[in-house]
């Protein structure tokens, strides 16, 4: 691969909408950014956030979260639900010191392939930007901070 | 970190096929490297590629292979689950051991189509087969859920959508309640004259099926009803509707129309009528009308504003009316659900400029449907608004309304056709009249009707390409006093013009029902940003929805014509017919359960499941999910503080340890100082 920085991104999409727009995104060659390693989840509402901390950890430079349109959602208002849980997460992570861009949430319907592509080509371009993550020095300190403890499950 | 947890303590026998799908993957991704790469992974015993895994000699590779080397999971690397993930668990089965003991890596639509970058794709692909590794170790054995499926079907709306498909089932022999709000099932077809292109009369076709309906012993027609709750799922819906007090007994009324005709309240007719007529405050919407028993207009009956009159009740020979009747509650069960519920048409005075509403002689598409009709407000002539004056010429205004960015964006597709219509009906009622149609593109497909748009176009009708800017009754010249003109672009001429005109008819697009999300939220599927309904899939799946047993048809899917509605209305009560037939589905065991000795009765998960499959033991103090009501979302699954919900085949485990496969060559390095 080039010298360039390869951001990994890992992504949680719903099975109703989300992997069915990365489904149609392949399906009419959309190529976009190889960056994006899905995740299929039933609902977003099933992304727990120790998912994406977890992510984080183990080495992903960013995630995204994607589900179907408020409103939209094949079981109801599960989308909401990850949406309100997004938000908290957030807050937490900015605390961190987390950038912003590395953790974002995408309402991509079934007929969006292009919308789940633009997206993954822009978070890749903006995760490039900033660098890789290095959740263990960021996160952990450099002076051997006591590591947040995140629950194993 | 969790080092116990990367190799389980028995290793399984993990079978890696990679397919090619001829150079649909393999002209991408390195197949041949992948698979030898895959053999790395300690728990994978065989690991192959193969040109077509879906064709029957891959499916037999895997049977084989279990047979054989005894394998214990089975991982394919190919297209999207959505496509083959059936296939395979299917010859994982046949091989001897447990169909959910498969998982599937979407290397195709993930992966080679989605990049041309051959080492990136590779390298996606490796992640995508690793995190199936790591994640089939963690599968364990499910069986599928049975469902009955109770026969009985409910279809909401009684227009010629949910007519068409209450008669298919119905003859077929099954159970089938149609719930309409009206107070007679007909819809908007029965307020239309013609239909286009035939010219058939609309009525003529229509009422034979509505008095079918009628007279069907496997048919409870619930008129003047609305849904008001609905539970369960495929298979076992309960469906709570209100049956509205029509202030009759229906058994005792004999539809003679005297208690109609005595009513001394007059009432401009808003629903039917489309606000042209006037009907009685106890009316049927028109004569024809199935059920034939009239409703009491409670708002506007003479007895419910003062306690007198009662008009009704003395000329009744059967003492049918009950004035004092309560709305009734009926909870009725079904096994499956078509939704018909319609359009509603776009409210012309949402576009000021077009002076519907302020200037008399502009009509509403409805209102001129019912002004040209034999048994309308005006005997089926053709007049301005004072009632007598035949109109010299007429415009008829297409897509008011639709194809408008700051309205509806889309073509409502049945306008172009109607407007010819309503051009036709104007020759044929007043022969000297002159007809011009201002257009914007003239859409006519369909089978028959170009060849009617070449008809009108030999009647003589003017047409005129361009949106209209503006109908004003301000003359600027002799010409134009006392007239409507018509301010409009002529993209053909390439000139603005404007036409004095006697009358304005507006062709307004269809919609969706002003309720239409609260409908799908009722019914937990999913509706558009223009309110109109989801399909399960635009192409292969038109009248399925998101959610099993729910189907949709006509125009509350999107706008389209009679022939159209009439074919999806087959359509779903055929789909409905086959799950009938079938007496059972199996459904996926992608639920949720709780370890009871483990929960602290927290509660957080009770108010968040949509389905209220969660209940609270109020003497164990735990939550409990009723596995019946449990649709697999996993929301409560990520929302249990103690991680003790399981979400079957959606395991926190699991998914953990996708994620692990998944970043195999991210792994950060070991921390320095852990503490």
């Amino acid at each position: 691969m080039s010298e360039q920085f390869e951001p990994v991104i890992v992504g949680f999409l719903c099975n109703w909408c989300s992997y069915r727009a990365a489904d149609l995104a392949g399906t009419a060659r959309i190529k976009y950014a190889p960056n994006l390693r899905p995740i299929r989840v039933m609902c977003s509402g099933r992304v727990d956030p120790q998912f994406v901390l977890q992510a984080l950890r183990s080495g992903a430079d960013g995630v995204l979260i994607a589900g179907c349109h408020p409103g939209e959602c094949h079981y109801v208002n599960g989308n909401i639900k990850a949406l309100r849980r997004f938000l908290l997460l957030k807050k937490t992570l900015s605390q961190w010191g987390i950038e912003d861009e590395r953790v974002q949430l995408l309402w991509a319907s079934a007929s969006e392939g292009i919308v789940l592509a633009e997206r993954v080509n822009k978070m890749t371009e903006e995760i490039r930007a900033l660098g890789p993550l290095r959740w263990h020095d960021k996160v952990l300190g450099d002076n051997g901070a006591i590591p947040i403890p995140v629950k194993e499950i | 970190m969790n080092d116990k947890k990367q190799i389980p303590e028995q290793l399984e026998k993990v079978g890696v096929y990679i397919c090619h799908c001829g150079s649909n993957i393999a002209g991408t991704i390195d197949v041949e490297d992948v698979a030898k790469w895959a053999k790395n992974n300690p728990n994978v015993e065989i690991s192959r590629n193969y040109e077509f895994m879906c064709s029957n000699t891959g499916q037999e590779l895997i049977e084989k292979d279990i047979k054989e080397k005894g394998l214990t999971r089975i991982v394919v690397a190919s297209c999207s689950p959505l496509m083959h993930e059936k296939t395979f668990r299917e010859a994982t089965e046949r091989g001897g051991i447990n169909p959910f003991l498969f998982e599937m890596a979407n290397i195709r639509e993930h992966g080679s189509w989605a990049t041309n970058d051959k080492a990136a794709a590779t390298q996606k692909a490796k992640a995508l087969v690793n995190g199936a590794i790591e994640r089939v170790v963690h599968q364990v054995p499910l069986e599928k859920i049975p469902v009955d499926i109770n026969p009985a079907t409910l279809i909401v709306g009684g227009g010629i959508a949910g007519i068409t498909a209450a008669l298919e089932l119905a003859e077929a022999g099954n159970q089938v309640y149609l719930v309409e709000r009206e107070g007679t099932i007909g819809g908007h077809m029965a307020q239309i004259d013609k239909t286009f292109p035939t010219l058939d009369c609309s009525a003529c076709i229509l009422t034979p099926k509505m008095v079918d309906v009628g007279q069907n012993d496997n048919i409870t027609l619930l008129t003047f009803s609305e849904i008001e709750d609905v539970e369960g799922y495929i298979g076992n819906f309960t469906v709570k509707v209100r049956k509205k007090a029509r202030c009759l007994i229906e058994e005792l009324c004999t539809s003679c129309g005297i208690c109609e005709e005595k009513c001394p309240v007059k009432v401009i007719d808003e629903d039917y009528g489309a606000g042209l007529g006037y009907r009685k405050a106890i009316y049927r919407a028109f004569p024809q009308a199935v059920p034939g028993y009239p409703v009491l207009d409670k708002d506007n009956c003479t007895y419910f504003e003062n306690g007198k009159c009662r008009a009704c009740e003395k000329f009744c020979p059967t003492d049918a009316i009950k004035f004092d009747q309560e709305d009734e509650i009926l909870n009725i069960t079904v096994g499956n659900i078509i939704l018909a519920t319609g359009y509603d048409l776009f409210d012309a005075r949402r576009i000021p400029q077009y002076g519907y509403g302020r200037l008399p002689n502009v009509f509403s598409s409805l209102e001129f449907e019912r002004m040209v009709n034999a048994s309308g407000p005006t005997e089926g002539h053709i007049v301005l608004r004072d009632g007598v004056t035949e109109p010299e010429s007429v415009a008829i205004v297409h897509c008011v309304g639709s194809r408008d960015q700051n309205y509806n964006e889309y073509c409502s597709k049945v306008c172009c056709m109607y407007s010819l219509k309503f051009a036709h009906l104007v020759h044929e009622h007043i022969p000297e009249a002159v007809v011009y149609n201002f257009y914007m593109d003239m859409r006519t497909p369909g089978k028959g009707y170009e060849e009617f748009y070449h008809r009108l176009l030999k009647e003589g009708t003017h047409f005129v390409r361009g949106r209209v800017a503006e109908i004003t009754d301000v003359g600027r010249n002799p010409a134009e006093e006392g007239k409507l003109i018509i301010q409009s672009e002529n993209t053909l001429l390439g000139k603005q013009q404007r036409t004095p005109i006697d009358m304005v008819l507006l062709s307004s697009g269809m919609q969706a029902r002003h309720d239409s999300e609260e409908v799908s939220q009722l019914f937990k599927m999913g509706c558009g940003f223009d309110g109109f309904f989801t399909e399960r899939h635009p192409k292969l799946a038109p009248v399925s929805t998101m959610t099993d047993g729910i189907f949709i048809a006509g125009a509350c899917q999107g706008p389209k014509d009679i022939p159209e509605t009439v074919a999806q209305a087959g359509a779903a009560a055929s789909q409905v017919a086959k799950l009938i037939n079938q007496g059972t589905v199996m459904m996926e065991p992608v639920r949720a359960s709780i370890r009871e000795d483990e929960c602290s009765g927290c509660r957080i998960c009770n108010n968040l499941c949509p389905y209220n499959a969660i209940e609270f033991d109020d003497e164990k103090k735990v939550s409990r999910i009723i596995t019946a009501l449990c649709q697999g979302c996993g929301t409560c699954v990520a929302a249990c503080p103690s991680s003790v919900i399981d979400g079957a085949h959606f395991t926190n485990t699991q998914v953990m340890a996708e994620l692990k496969g998944l970043l195999w060559d991210v792994q950060p390095a070991p921390q320095k100082t852990p503490a």
